[in-house]
Order: structure tokens, then C-alpha cells, then sequence
């Protein structure tokens, strides 16, 4: 899993010996397409401007890492690609530095950072960089007539074969609800109560016998390509990433997508600390995070970047109704409630892994 | 070296014996043995501290762990001492003494930013015990700073109404305690009831006694089956001829040097529904293109590839053993009228009894917590306890519930291992 590259090696030693006099931080992410795209909009630019050196490792999610590495008192991640409710909960178990938003580059007209952030996505210890999306996607030149609706995903007399689904209660049950029948601003509500997890649990049991478990982003795009599935729920910019880059023939459903924030956290007791939070800083200006969008369908998390996206980086591909915050994509679509799974993650995971194995 | 110095301390009671340089001779040998106790103690101190720092350290901590939780005794230290004089069963709530210690306590914890001591410590911590209250309390830290300084408990109470429930500050009196069984209460899928007695989860909640029963079931199923195949193998390679015994001993060895992760993955090319197997079987037409039959990512995947990953461990102890028994005997056994079968019964199997006994146990312990294969091709239903610890160590984060999982598996291992000690005897293993 972890890239480290004969360059930054070679960088690293020349640092031991006192040649260069420029720092090195580990960023980590999710890896595949996703990581390749901060690679090209952040971590290579970074270098170029600052001359400091950026080592890219993978994993998987959850902050298991960050807090082993904060309780044993020797941290060498720097910068972290974490999803909301994760950064939220380090935060609060104080696993993670506070990031001065004041820091943090104005807009190219201006507008303090602030102020240009989308609403919701600055916190104490975090600082969002893009909005992306749980949705499923299926194969079309298999399905002609594919699905249109979430509640096909859960079809499997309409639609026969085997369903992709992350190994997780969260989105899952938010999708299993939004495919029953009930309203987007009403998921929460519902799932609050014990029959609506019932519920939810109900739904998912209808097509437990035809699930393929995936858990790594990159596992959705390669299921459907040997068709191991009809259909697989995803991360909407591996199944961009597989269409463009790779010309897959795999058509995204947006109707009851959930939409998330990935941000970047730094562990507390970094060692680079201050130059972890240039890097933050540098990668979530206006042109950074417009540039990343021109790689992967994730939408940034300014507004200022908003209007500067514009085509993929190498083809003729309009990258604005990629986006999860396109308004068509936002029909039928729900934000993930990370204060909903802080208060029940322990017990729907105890009860999502419960009902796995029964 | 220890008779001979026993020797000359029988002789010595008749007087002092004195070597050439005046020191007396017992004391000059007491020397000479301390000397090379000591050296022999210094060559073995690399691999005592190895173990002691790779294994009992971190056994001991994982002990510790799973009855140890400090993060309500840390946050609100003053009210966890107060709280235990309060008797639950005289009033609903503590006292609005009480309520205030609890509400300046957490007022103090706000702007802590230590690790283990913040309210988000204690939040996940009450949370694991009433799911839906860790927002009630990160909520409540940020108020209680701006609270009149009366009425506590009315102010408290205003903020949500699951301030309000008895049980929650029932519980917050339970766990306010440094050591606590509640992680093993949560280990064999019990639970608290709201007057404090240890009950059954319900049924949707209850996960790991029965994770625990399966594993031991598919250990001993892949046990069993590993046995088999090896037997007949082992007795082959025993009794071919060099040549060929060893090329067929460098197929046992070729997977076993191969890297875990590629054997494993290999069988998911060779099992998964447009796999190798499956596309013969349809081209065969033993199945049609639609009803291809899931044999990976469930629990035959997991016994087929822990199976082929375990045999080695089973076949190398067995060969050992059997190389070892002359043919001869079989061959006495069968000139004196007894059948084959009779003959391998009563004298080649009892002989070969070391080797099953290593073979098994070693397949056995080594099934018991295996964590990579059953994770990656396990599926839903092939899922075993490690994995459920690792999810634990990653996903939730709740370290004391895995280390209490842990150490019931290691009990369990202990016990296997007594248990075993007890029929087979220890004594009779033969590793190699």
C-alpha cells in the first residue's frame, strides 16, 4: 500500500546529509484515481512552488492509524484525507491540530477564505477540499435499459443479478430507506427510531443473498468490469474515473445518492507540522482544488472554484454535470448526517455486522 | 559441572579445602559455576527480551486493556468520585449538588485537548453503553459554560431530554470506576438492563458468541480436512523413493514460499463466478451461464483457500513421524494374518500418533486466529472472530472491546491447549 517513491527516497537522503534544506511531508489519501488526482492538482504543484518534498501513502478510511500513532506518540502522517463524521470525532477526542482558518488563501477576488468555503465545510480541526458522493452505477452495454431509480438497485426481479455494496452500514441504510419509499429529508428521522433501522435492515435483507462486499474505492469499477456485478454502489469519481480514462461503459444513477465532504486533517504531533498546515493551505486555494476537479468528479468545496472548472484534463468531457452538487444530480439526493452516526455507529455497525453474519 | 561440585562439597565438611592461590575451593568453584550461569543467562538475554518485549508486554497490555477505560474518571474526575455516594435507588436523579460538580467538571473538560481527556473521550465512552447520547454530552460541554450559577439540573435537563432518562446517570455512576467488566459483558453479547443486571442482547444485536462457535466450527472442519488430505500424502512421500519423495516434498514447500496475499488472491481468480472453475463448468454445461455456483466470498472460499494455506503445517510433522516407522512392522503385521486394513489400524496408525497430535494442534491454533484470508474472501458468512477484533482495532475504535475479544480467544486457545495436553499429552508431539 505504501508508494515511496526512489525520488522522494533519494530527496530523504540527501536531507540526511545536510545537501537540501527543504522539508518532507506524508500526505495520505485513498489512493487510485482519487489520490492521482491531488497528486496532479496538489502535491506536484507544492513541489514546484515550495521545493519541499510530498511522499503519497494509501488506506482505507477510519482513523484507526491516526490514533495509534497519536497514543504511541510517534506520528508520521502529516496530512490526512479523512471523511466528515471521522474528522469530526478526532477532533473531539482531540486526535487532530486546529487549523487557523484565518490561514487559509482568500479567493482570487478577494472574499475572504471564510466566506468562500461552501457552508458546513470548515471545522476546528478540518478544512474541506471536495464534496463527493455514494451512488451506484451499473454496466450499459449489459443493461440496456438499465435502472433509472435507487429502488431499482434494490429490484432484483426487474433487474436480475449480483449487487456491489461497500462493506458499511453508513449510506447504505440511508439508500435502503430512500428505496422503500421514504422521502430524502426524511431519512434521518426515520432511521432515528428502532423500526426505521428495522426498516432499513428489511430492505437491504431483500437482496442479502446477491451482494458482492467491496471495501476499497477502487474494488466497485473493477466488479462491474468483470462482471461480477450487474450493478454496484460506488464512489462517484472511480466510476468517472473508469469512464473517462478507461472507457468503460458504465452509467452512473444519481437519484438517491449520498453526498459527503472529504477533508484534510493533521494529526496532532506532527513533526511538520507547520508545513502540513502550508500544505493544507496551499492544496485548498481556489485554483488548487478548480485544478483537482479536472481530474476526478468531485466538486470543490469553494465557491470561487466553482465557474473555473471546466473540461476533463484530457478530453472533451464537460466536467460540471459530473459533479454530485450538479442541480440535475440533486433530484433526489441526501447529505450524509455525521452527527447521526457519531451518536449510532457503534450500534449499527455491531447490528450491520450481526445481520451480516446471520 | 553440578555433581562435581556436590563431590567436593561432601568432601570438604572434613576441613576446609584450599586451592593453589589460597581461596578455598568452594568458593573459587561457586565462582567459576555463577560465572558461566551468568554467561549462559547473557546469550539466551537477546531472545528473553525479545519475547518479553513482543510478546508478554503486549499480552499483558491487551489484558489491561479490555478492563481498563479511563476516559470518565480523566473528563470528569470530581464527579466520578461523587457520584458513588449517591444511592439510585432513593431518588431518580443525583442531587443538585452532584449535578453541579458533573456540570463544572465538564465545563473544566471543554478546553482540554489531551488525548483521553477530552469530552469526546467520554462522549464515545457513554456511548457505547446508551448509543445515541454521544451528542447530548459534546453539545452540553458547550453550553454548560454560559449556565447561571443555580438550578443545574434544571438548566441540564432543558438542554436535551435524554439528560433527563435515570438510566443514563445510573450508567455514568457504573462506569465511573477505572476498571470495568462492561467490555466483557459486551464480549459474550450481554448487556446492562436499566436496573443494572447483566442480560441477554437481543437477537439482532448478538454477534459475537456465535462468531466465536463458528470459528471454533470451520477450525476444526479445516483441521479435519487438512488430516485427510495429508495423511495420504505424508505416507506416499514416506515411502518413495528419495528421488521422488523429494520433488513431491518441493511441491509440498513450493506454496508454503509463496506469499500468503498471492495464494489467497489466486484462489479468487480460480473460484469467483467468471473464474477458472466456473468457466469450465459452464463450458462443461454442468451449470447454465446464469446459475454459476458462489464458491468464493463465503464460507467454502474460506475452507478451500485456509485448507490449501494450512496443509503444509499438517503434512511436514506427519512425514516427519512416518519416515520414522520401519516398514518392516507393517510388514511383520501382515505375515503374521492380519488384513491390511487390520494392520494399519493396530500398527502403523498408533505410530503416526505424534504426528497427527503436532499436525492438528498446529492447524488447529494457527486456524483459530487466522485474520487475512477469512478478510478477503470470506464474504459475509466466512467472517471469523479476528476479523471482528480487527474491525474493532480499525473501523470502530473501541480497543477495549477488542482487547476483551482477544483475550477470550486466548483463553480459549489455553484451554484447547490443556485440553490437549490432558488426552494426547504434550509429551507426544513431534513437530519434525
Amino acid at each position: 500500500m505504501k508508494k515511496f517513491t526512489p525520488v522522494s527516497a533519494g530527496i530523504l537522503l540527501a536531507m540526511g546529509a545536510g545537501l537540501v534544506h527543504a522539508g518532507t511531508i506524508t500526505v495520505v489519501s485513498w489512493g487510485g484515481a482519487y489520490t492521482n488526482s491531488q497528486v496532479q492538482a496538489y502535491h506536484k504543484p507544492f513541489i514546484a512552488a515550495t521545493g519541499n518534498q510530498v511522499i503519497s501513502e494509501d488506506y482505507n478510511g477510519g482513523t484507526a492509524e491516526i490514533k495509534a500513532q497519536v497514543e504511541a506518540g510517534n506520528v508520521t502522517w502529516d496530512v490526512v484525507d479523512v471523511e466528515l463524521s471521522d474528522a469530526i470525532r478526532a477532533c473531539d477526542e482531540g486526535l487532530l491540530e486546529e487549523i487557523d482558518h484565518s490561514s487559509l488563501p482568500a479567493a482570487p477576488d478577494g472574499t475572504p477564505a471564510t466566506d468562500d468555503f461552501l457552508p458546513g465545510t470548515l471545522y476546528d480541526c478540518a478544512v474541506a477540499s471536495i464534496v463527493w458522493s455514494t451512488i451506484f452505477a451499473y454496466d450499459k452495454s449489459k443493461m440496456a435499459d438499465g435502472p433509472k431509480t435507487v429502488a431499482d438497485f434494490f429490484d432484483t426481479a426487474k433487474f436480475p443479478g449480483k449487487r456491489g455494496i461497500r462493506k458499511n452500514p453508513k449510506a447504505n441504510l440511508e439508500m435502503a430507506l430512500m428505496a422503500d419509499g421514504v422521502p430524502a429529508a426524511e431519512v434521518y428521522e426515520v432511521l432515528g427510531t428502532d423500526e426505521g433501522v428495522d426498516r432499513a435492515f428489511a430492505k437491504l435483507d431483500s437482496i442479502k443473498s446477491e451482494v458482492v462486499w467491496w471495501e476499497a474505492g477502487a474494488q466497485p469499477p473493477q466488479l462491474l468490469a468483470d462482471g461480477e456485478v450487474a450493478m454496484t454502489t460506488a464512489y462517484n469519481g472511480r466510476i468517472f474515473n473508469a469512464v473517462a480514462s478507461e472507457d468503460k461503459p458504465f452509467e452512473i444513477v444519481w437519484d438517491g445518492q449520498v453526498w459527503d465532504l472529504d477533508l484534510w486533517v493533521v494529526p496532532k504531533g506532527s513533526k511538520n507540522k507547520d508545513l502540513a498546515l502550508e500544505f493544507v493551505a496551499f492544496s485548498t486555494a481556489t485554483e488548487q482544488l478548480a485544478k483537482q476537479a479536472s481530474y476526478i468528479s468531485y466538486g470543490p468545496a469553494r465557491q470561487s472554484s466553482g465557474p473555473m472548472v471546466a473540461k476533463f484534463h484530457n478530453k472533451d468531457i464537460d466536467m460540471g454535470p459530473q459533479m454530485p452538487t450538479a442541480p440535475a444530480n440533486l433530484t433526489n439526493a441526501l447529505q450524509n448526517d455525521f452527527e447521526f452516526w457519531a451518536d449510532n455507529q457503534d450500534q449499527l455497525n455491531e447490528r450491520f455486522n450481526a445481520w451480516l453474519a446471520k | 559441572m553440578v555433581a562435581s561440585a556436590s563431590s567436593i562439597e561432601s568432601s570438604s565438611t572434613s576441613g576446609v579445602i584450599v586451592a593453589e592461590d589460597g581461596i578455598p575451593l568452594k568458593a573459587k568453584l561457586a565462582r567459576t559455576t555463577r560465572r558461566t550461569r551468568l554467561r549462559a543467562l547473557l546469550l539466551t538475554m537477546p531472545l528473553l527480551l525479545f519475547l518479553v518485549i513482543t510478546f508478554v508486554i503486549p499480552i499483558g497490555q491487551m489484558l489491561l486493556r479490555s478492563v481498563n477505560h479511563t476516559a470518565v474518571v480523566n473528563v470528569v474526575p470530581n464527579f466520578a468520585v461523587a457520584i458513588q455516594d449517591w444511592d439510585e435507588n432513593d431518588s431518580e436523579y443525583p442531587s443538585e449538588e452532584l449535578i453541579k460538580i458533573f456540570v463544572q467538571d465538564l465545563a473544566r473538560a471543554r478546553k482540554v485537548r489531551e488525548v483521553g481527556k477530552t469530552v469526546g473521550n467520554l462522549a464515545v465512552r457513554v456511548n457505547y453503553e446508551i448509543p445515541g447520547t454521544a451528542s447530548i454530552f459534546k453539545s452540553a460541554a458547550r453550553k454548560v459554560g454560559k449556565f447561571e450559577d443555580e438550578n443545574y439540573r434544571e438548566q441540564l435537563f432543558a438542554l436535551h431530554k435524554k439528560w433527563q432518562n435515570p438510566n443514563l446517570w445510573r450508567t455514568l455512576k457504573r462506569i465511573s470506576h477505572a476498571y470495568t467488566p462492561s467490555f466483557y459483558v459486551a464480549a459474550i453479547d450481554r448487556q446492562y438492563d436499566e436496573q443494572g443486571n447483566i442480560v441477554k442482547k437481543p437477537e439482532k444485536l448478538s454477534i459475537y458468541v456465535d462468531i466465536f462457535l463458528r470459528t471454533l466450527w470451520l477450525s476444526a472442519v479445516i483441521t479435519g480436512i487438512c488430516l485427510l488430505l495429508a495423511f495420504p500424502i505424508s505416507f506416499l512421500m514416506s515411502v518413495l523413493p528419495l528421488k521422488t519423495s523429494n520433488l513431491l516434498m518441493i511441491m509440498v514447500l513450493l506454496p508454503f514460499w509463496t506469499s500468503l496475499l498471492v495464494r489467497t488472491t489466486a484462489w479468487i481468480a480460480i473460484l469467483q463466478s467468471q473464474g477458472v472453475i466456473n468457466n469450465i463448468l459452464v463450458w462443461l454445461g454442468v451449470f447454465g451461464d446464469e446459475s454459476r455456483p458462489q464458491m468464493i466470498y463465503n464460507q467454502t472460499g474460506t475452507i478451500i483457500t485456509m485448507v490449501h494455506i494450512l496443509l503444509p503445517f499438517m503434512v511436514l510433522p506427519l512425514f516427519s513421524v512416518m519416515k520414522t516407522i520401519p516398514p518392516s512392522y507393517m510388514r511383520a503385521a501382515r505375515s503374521m494374518g492380519g488384513s491390511w486394513l487390520y494392520s494399519f489400524y493396530r500398527i502403523y496408525l498408533p505410530q503416526t500418533v505424534p504426528g497427527i497430535a503436532a499436525g492438528t494442534l498446529l492447524v488447529f491454533i494457527l486456524a483459530i486466529g487466522y485474520y487475512i484470508t477469512p478478510a478477503i474472501v470470506g464474504g459475509q458468512d466466512g467472517l471469523l472472530i479476528s476479523n471482528l477484533i480487527a474491525g474493532h482495532m480499525q473501523q470502530s475504535l473501541n480497543w477495549s472491546l477488542a482487547a476483551a475479544l482477544g483475550s477470550i480467544l486466548l483463553v480459549i486457545v489455553l484451554f484447547l491447549y490443556w485440553l490437549y495436553n490432558k488426552f494426547v499429552g504434550v509429551d507426544n508431539l513431534k513437530f519434525g
